[in-house]
């Protein structure tokens, strides 16, 4: 093992794993949290905390990270290149790890330009290929980035993020096969809609041998209503929602749309876990925590191994 | 201006390595004023790489140019009767140079002979130094027209930090302090009080942080 993390545990033991997530709360209320996660409790094999999500500034993701943790729970500790340079992120990432933190996602992170600060000036001093090189050799051979010897090494699953839908798309595996080489010890992907194309990306995946040197969780969001689906299909970056999908939640009565987004999501994850090379699913429910029980039971994910 | 300079020779014998046949190309602006890039040098690198190639056993033919000014398409296009007997273009001039030859000769590898460094200054002969960062809101008025971006190490708007000495940045003591000369200056002018104010934090977006820019003049559009 190297860390240890439940995820990695998890994963080891050959469970089809299930991550989910919690977007730190805008103040400094704790109960927010401890509310919000106590949906996910027991649901998940880890929580992702994420980090300044989508450039708006919310409380910090290795605090709430430790607080999941003193719950009980398996914090994925996100951290953005946006945001901070290789001084501030090797230091952050000593101190998740000091606290027990054992899990951590490498991203780049939205530009400053969709959040609520558009005037900050953006680090980006490493992308996240070079971050993830970054934390594995600061477990894995106990050195800083710039050389130095590291007294205690963190010990950290790293994991990474992998969008199967931007284009170019014959470049979304290679760069999948970049962050593997550069030390990925698990992967999370965008949300995934597009089965067809999602189904073609695993295959060459698998057919580079990706998925025996990472594990790979498909990543999956719940459609709460039609509104929802049209903002994904057209305003998200990088997002492949196709029409069928956005006209199938579309079809339903404005009060049968979200149960019909979790019939869909269920379809999708029984579809998922009879793809090869798919080692689990990262369920994204967006503001909707407290439905994320009743998705992972239908979707016939309880209980979670106990590792 | 922007400066540059020449490319280490090791480095550039490695760019070109692939190539029999190559034109080189300098440009008549920026880079011929800081001796980087002009007829001058073009002339000087080419019996260079002669020379080294057939050192190496693999001669190389090199045909020189230097266009008026390499980074306006208009200029670019003097390329278009030759480039084709070519494996490949290498450029003196700066990024922009290099890269507005490339898009107009999207087949043909368009290589830089130089490093682009910053927008500077002559400050004696053989000397040039940094002075703007581009961050497309001068604060000059401000400042007793001395730049706390380009030339203040930290970036500091509301200097100086604990580190100045004597005048200098406790990153070098080659370097000034940009505070120290802001300082001298506002006194200079009788304009000390501008230092009094605090300067709000900068919006970012004008500079390289909002993304890559364009200017749009209407006006001049056909
Ligand atoms: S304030 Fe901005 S525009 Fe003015 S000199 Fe400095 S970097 Fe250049
Ligand atoms: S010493 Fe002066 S120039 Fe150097 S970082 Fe401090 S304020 Fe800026």
């Amino acid at each position: 093992m190297k860390s240890d993390s439940n995820l990695e545990k998890v994963l080891a033991a050959g469970n089809f794993a299930v991550t989910g997530e919690l977007g730190p709360p805008r103040g400094a209320n704790l109960q927010a949290i401890k509310d919000k996660a106590s949906h996910l409790k027991g649901m998940v094999d880890a929580v992702n905390v994420t980090d300044n999500q989508t450039a708006v500034v919310r409380m910090a993701s290795w605090a709430v990270s430790l607080v999941l943790k003193e719950m009980g729970m398996e914090p994925n500790y996100q951290m953005v290149c946006r945001d901070r340079n290789r001084l501030a992120m090797q230091s952050d990432i000593l101190g998740a790890a000091a606290l027990g933190i054992n899990t951590m996602l490498c991203l780049s992170g939205d530009h400053p330009s969709f959040g609520d600060h558009p005037q900050a000036a953006n680090v980006h001093d490493i992308d996240s290929i070079q971050q993830i090189q970054m934390v594995a050799n600061m477990r894995d051979q106990g050195r800083f980035q710039g050389g130095a010897e590291i007294d205690t090494p963190p010990r950290l699953f790293v994991g990474a993020a992998a969008n199967p839908f931007g284009d170019p798309f014959e470049l979304r595996v290679l760069r999948l096969g970049k962050k593997v080489a550069a030390g990925a010890d698990f992967i999370q992907t965008q949300c995934i809609y597009n089965m067809e194309r999602f189904a073609e990306y695993m295959r060459q995946a698998v057919d580079m041998g990706l998925t025996e040197k990472t594990k790979l969780l498909a990543g999956v969001t719940p459609l709460k209503s039609a509104g929802m689906a049209r903002y994904m299909a057209k305003k998200v970056p990088g997002m492949d929602v196709p029409d069928e999908v956005v006209k199938r939640i579309a079809d339903q009565p404005k009060d049968k749309q979200a149960e019909e987004g979790i019939k869909l999501l269920c379809e999708q994850i029984e579809q998922l876990r009879e793809m090869p090379g798919v080692a689990g699913i990262h369920l994204m429910a967006i503001e909707w925590e407290h439905r994320v029980p009743e998705i992972v039971e239908r979707a016939g994910l309880l209980p979670r191994p106990q590792v | 201006m922007i400066t540059a300079e020449r490319k280490p020779m090791e480095e550039i014998f490695r760019l070109i390595e692939p190539y029999g046949k190559i034109l080189l190309v300098g440009c008549n602006e920026c880079v011929t004023v800081c001796h980087a890039g002009g007829r001058k040098e073009v002339a000087m690198l080419a019996s260079a790489l002669r020379m080294g190639r057939m050192k190496l056993g693999a001669p190389l033919t090199v045909d020189e140019l230097t266009l008026e000014r390499q980074c306006d398409p208009e200029y670019a296009e003097e390329l278009a009767m030759v480039v084709d007997q070519y494996d490949a273009v290498c450029s003196m001039a700066c990024g922009c140079g290099v890269q507005t030859v490339a898009e107009r000769y999207q087949g043909l590898p368009v290589l830089p002979m130089v490093n682009t460094e910053f927008m500077g200054s002559s400050e004696s002969n053989g000397v040039w130094a940094e002075r703007c960062a581009g961050c497309g809101n001068c604060v000059l008025g401000l400042t007793g027209g001395i730049c706390p971006i380009a030339r203040c190490s930290k970036r500091i708007f509301n200097g100086p930090c604990g580190g100045s000495t004597k005048g200098k940045c406790e990153v070098s003591p080659d370097i000034d302090c940009a505070w120290q000369l802001i300082w001298d200056r506002l006194k200079q002018l009788g304009q000390t009080e501008l230092y009094s104010q605090i300067m709000a934090p900068k919006d970012w977006r004008t500079a390289r942080d909002g993304g890559p820019r364009r200017i749009v003049r209407e006006d001049m559009a056909i």
